[in-house]
């Protein structure tokens, strides 16, 4: 699994890194979404769907591993 | 201002052993209830969970005629909430329950960016991203378990019973919030006071607009003070922007309004929810671990900030319906928690309930964006309470607790007398 955050849409909610704060931070300044972990270890996979899934800007992508970063 | 409800006519379906057979027509609700059932407090209005039974969507008549629409199901809340052609523009609004005729509210004010579309939406809310993230929220633990013992410490002096609304659930955000825009100690009081009054849905439209003036007078100068010798809080950080004085006040107005009566409303109605669901509570007090889970769950089953509204700037297909260009759409955040589709056994306040993903918070680019503050507040607060006070009982029946009106923007309980008395 391969995680890409869309900066341009995210809101800064905060949802990514309260679901899945292994693999995901915000930037200090902006409050955007990081990807600490773009190919998320094995056990935090479900949690990073779930915040893929909860993702109010829908800023989250999620690809099989090794896919180019747009 | 209560209003009375009217009984849907039953004009698009007929019951059959209680068996609902659907017409090609919907289900149509002529107006927002008034009133929760009696002996239900925490459940969303009789009327909207029945529109719901009959689909996702309904049509909704506005007191002036107009037609419009209700969705209750999640899926098709969350996807209007996603969909950038449904407008938050304050301007295109239409009161739900009152018709003031040809009467247009007006656009919001400068800075105030919850009824505001992209582009300007985003010119408020962006600088504003960094100041409320989770990280910077956690830190804000210590310091909020500190404001916390001091009002429990207040309340076991004064006790041994009290009413949980002014002794804890105002107070605690209310310092809070004051402290992060940087309000000085010595006008907290009146600042406060203030704010209240044209927050609690029961003072006069006189006293209100009084009140709200004083407010926007008093942010005004907080502003001006802020630009002429910056501290360090979030009205500091911003007064070094773009954003004019006027704008900066409209931010902070809006700070106060979606996040003092929200988290007041969820700390005190949480504690009433708790209390009446004994189980629950002891499962919370058995494992402190739960309470992040517990916080959500509380979240999905209390919904206090129950309705928001948008508008269709183009024809779109919702449900299988088409929802034409200018049209509302009422949605019911409320209804969407308790979706039998998207949560099981929804009606059971359930601490231990996995997965997340409710409506409290809004969904889309209006998230709420106080959401990880109101979290710590809540997994601090809760907790702290029922340590303090093991015996922490409604020190009435509970058919006595004093509810809010469906009217109120912000559903809750007007006070709580609780004791802990052996
Ligand atoms: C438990 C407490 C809270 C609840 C239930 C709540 C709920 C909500 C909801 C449902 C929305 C979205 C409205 C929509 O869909 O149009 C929202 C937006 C907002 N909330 Fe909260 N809120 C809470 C606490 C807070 C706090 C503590 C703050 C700030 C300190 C805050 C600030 C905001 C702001 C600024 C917006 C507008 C965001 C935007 O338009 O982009 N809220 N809130
Ligand atoms: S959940 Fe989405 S909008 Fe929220 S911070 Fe993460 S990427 Fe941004």
């Amino acid at each position: 699994m391969r995680v890409t955050v869309d900066a341009g849409r995210c809101v800064g909610s905060g949802m990514c890194v309260f679901t899945a704060g292994e693999v995901f931070d915000q930037d200090e300044d902006d409050g955007r979404a990081i990807v600490l972990r773009p190919e998320p270890p094995a056990g935090t996979r479900d949690a990073v769907r779930r915040a893929a899934d909860l993702c109010p800007a829908g800023a989250i992508a999620l690809s099989a591993p090794g896919t180019p970063v747009p | 201002m209560r209003r009375s409800f009217q009984a849907s006519p039953n004009a698009y379906y007929r019951e059959m052993d209680g068996e609902m057979i659907m017409g090609e027509l919907l289900h149509t609700v002529t107006t927002m209830p008034a009133e929760r059932r009696s002996g239900c407090p925490f459940d969303p209005p009789a009327e909207l969970l029945d529109a719901h039974r009959h689909g996702p969507i309904s049509h909704y008549t506005f007191p002036g005629g107009e037609p419009g629409w209700l969705i209750t199901g999640y899926d098709l809340v969350r996807s209007v909430l996603a969909d950038s052609r449904f407008s938050s523009r304050r301007e295109f609004m239409l009161h739900p329950t009152i018709d003031y005729g040809d009467m247009k509210a007006p656009p919001a004010p400068p800075g105030e960016f919850l009824l505001m579309d992209e582009p300007q939406h985003s010119r408020y809310r962006k600088p504003l991203m960094g100041k409320f993230t989770v990280r910077r929220m956690r830190l804000l633990t210590e310091r909020i378990e500190q404001i916390t013992a001091d009002h429990l410490d207040a309340m076991e002096a004064a006790g041994p019973s009290a009413d949980l609304v002014t002794a804890f659930a105002k107070p605690i955000p209310a310092i809070v919030i004051c402290e992060l825009l940087g309000v000085p100690y010595q006008d907290r009081e009146s600042f406060q006071e203030q704010v209240d009054s044209f927050m609690n849905g029961e003072t006069s439209d006189e006293d209100l607009i009084a009140a709200y003036t004083a407010t926007q007078n008093y942010l005004a100068e907080l502003v001006a003070a802020k630009r002429a010798n910056p501290t360090d809080d979030v009205l500091s950080d911003l007064v070094d922007s773009d954003l004019t004085d006027e704008e900066l006040r409209g931010m902070a107005l809006l700070l106060l309004a979606a996040g003092l009566d929200t988290t007041a409303n969820m700390l005190s109605l949480g504690t009433f929810a708790l209390l009446r669901n004994p189980e629950q509570l002891a499962a919370l007090r058995a494992d402190p671990a739960l309470a992040d889970r517990a916080v959500e769950e509380l979240l999905r089953y209390l919904s206090v900030a129950k309705t928001f509204m948008r508008t269709a700037l183009e024809d779109v297909e919702v449900g299988g319906r088409t929802i034409e260009a200018g049209s509302r759409v009422i949605l019911s955040y409320n209804t969407a928690n308790r979706d039998p589709e998207r949560f099981t056994d929804p009606h059971a306040l359930d601490l231990h309930r996995q997965g997340g993903g409710h409506l409290a918070f809004g969904h889309g680019i209006h998230q709420c964006l106080g959401q990880q503050l109101a979290r710590v507040e809540m997994k601090v607060a809760f907790p702290a309470l029922f340590n303090r006070f093991p015996a922490l009982r409604l020190a009435v029946p509970p058919e006595e607790v004093a509810l809010r009106p469906e009217t109120a923007d912000i559903y809750g309980v007007k006070s709580l007398p609780v004791t802990w008395e052996a």
